[in-house]
């Protein structure tokens, strides 16, 4: 793999309870980009993510650059409200000591203390700022996001993505984004995949984001697409 | 205090805090419910045991591994529900049990017995609830994880089979022990109410789990304790200690 190459990416299928979720999909993602994995509901995004961090059973070629730490955000955490967990807890789950935990929510904003705070008590956006904090843990090279902003009001979706451009200087990020939101792909990234089961274009968001691909991608929605953005 | 009693007591307070203890890790998947199933599949083991009268728990391990296997079939190989499961084997277990059993000596197999417990019996207990403890202790945090999502857990390379083999494992001995102290049908109580009561009170992880543990041990002595004073069977007098406890909690819901 190329110096500073961090992922491949040839001939990706995924078929999961016999269909078909991904086809023939090809990319590669560089150190220090952010890529945006771009499609409508049930195109198969949250399951590329799933199946690049070896989650799910795939045919084709995943090929990651050697010692990589990868840091996996999800999309909902349902059942994490059944359990009575403080943030320090939540972040002792994943092996971090109690002075890095303060440390990485110091900089996502969280003041001293809030660690003790119930994760069931958090505000949706505060509870997603976490999650990219837990996301954090280890310091990855790699950041993974599904929809980090998915029942996130506006304010604070704005929060969380300026929050996400900041680390990704701060700590030299590259990043993997699933979104379904066009104005995050125009503000952020690198480079666009739009997927709809199939690829259906990939490159820098300015040059392959056209109006026929994006036709293409959501159908009927798109209009309603442009005129939000 | 005659040294049956202290037995009894030592037994019931380990079992009821060990119950406790994983309980609350089971609360979280809705594996509380598990229990019951597997406790309500433990009674033929439980009449065969004292038709031939050899120990309880012994009678009712083997069966419970039967229950497990039957829940990783379950979850693994179909979607049927779990309420699917526990109709399926709670009533397979009654069945069998009094195809077995006469009815008179129904009387343990349904509420247990600990009152009778002998030396060897209680050893072995706390020694298999000490080891059980430490197993726990250990895999509990991987545990919580798993609950909260399989998904995470995997990309944080957790072993899910490993540790969930562990974790069927321990609830496995925790019933067959605990049947013996409240008998087949009150053992989804044994590890739910503790942990539901400790839920109310609790704000971090580790409040919640000793709590779990420490309402667990307490519901064991002050069932016990009532059993000396009113002669009452001690299993449905555990269950209903654990219940008051549960109820206290209510009022003092953080």
């Amino acid at each position: 793999m190329g110096n500073e190459l961090i992922l491949k990416v040839r001939n990706l299928n995924v078929r999961l309870d016999h269909q078909s979720i991904i086809e023939n999909l090809s990319f590669e993602v560089k150190k220090g980009e952010v890529l945006t994995i771009l499609g409508p509901n049930g195109a198969g995004k949250s399951v590329l993510l799933k199946t690049l961090i070896g989650l799910l059973p795939y045919k084709g070629e995943i090929e990651w650059a050697k010692e990589l730490k990868i840091g996996y955000v999800p999309q909902r955490l349902p059942f994490i409200k059944d359990i009575p967990l403080n943030i320090r807890d939540f972040f002792s789950l994943k092996g971090s000591p109690e002075r890095e935990t303060e440390a990485i929510l110091n900089s996502v904003g969280f003041k001293q203390d809030f660690s003790r705070k119930k994760i069931g008590d958090l505000s949706s956006g505060q509870f997603q700022r976490i999650l990219i904090a837990w996301g954090l843990v280890g310091k990855p090279q790699v950041l993974l996001f599904d929809e980090p902003t998915t029942g996130v009001d506006i304010s604070a979706e704005e929060t969380i993505y300026n929050l996400l451009a900041g680390l990704k200087e701060e700590r030299d990020l590259t990043i993997l984004l699933v979104t379904h939101d066009l104005s995050v792909v125009y503000k952020f990234s690198t480079d666009v995949i739009c997927l709809n089961r199939q690829p259906i274009c990939y490159g820098p968001p300015q040059e392959v984001l056209t109006p026929e691909s994006l036709q293409k991608l959501y159908g009927g929605e798109v209009k309603y697409y442009q005129h939000k953005h | 205090m005659d040294n049956q009693f202290l037995l009894s007591l030592i037994v019931g307070i380990c079992v009821g805090g060990a119950a406790g203890f994983l309980g609350s890790l089971m609360l979280g998947r809705r594996m509380a419910l598990v229990a019951g199933p597997l406790g309500h599949l433990t009674l033929p083991g439980i009449a065969l045991a004292l038709m031939y009268g050899f120990d309880v728990s012994l009678g009712a391990f083997p069966f419970v591994i039967f229950g497990i296997v039957l829940i990783w079939l379950f979850e693994m190989r179909t979607k049927l529900p779990m309420e699917a499961l526990t109709a399926v084997v709670f009533a397979s277990g009654v069945a069998i049990a009094f195809l077995l059993l006469p009815i008179k000596q129904a009387e343990a197999v349904l509420v247990g017995d600990i009152t009778k417990v002998s030396f060897v019996e209680a050893a072995v207990s706390v020694i298999l609830i000490l080891l059980l403890f430490f197993v726990v202790k250990k895999i509990y945090s991987k545990i919580v994880l798993i609950n909260i999502s399989e998904e995470l857990a995997k990309s944080e390379k957790i072993d899910i089979r490993k540790y969930n083999l562990i974790y069927l494992g321990s609830i496995a001995i925790i019933v067959a022990l605990g049947v013996k102290m409240v008998g087949g049908l009150l053992t989804a109580a044994l590890v739910a109410i503790p942990a539901s009561a400790a839920r109310n009170l609790s704000r971090n992880l580790a409040q919640y789990a000793f709590g779990a543990m420490i309402i667990g041990g307490l519901s064991s002595s002050l069932g016990i304790l009532t059993f000396k004073l009113t002669g009452f069977p001690a299993g449905p007098l555990i269950i209903l200690a654990s219940t008051l406890i549960f109820l206290i909690s209510l009022i003092f819901k953080r």
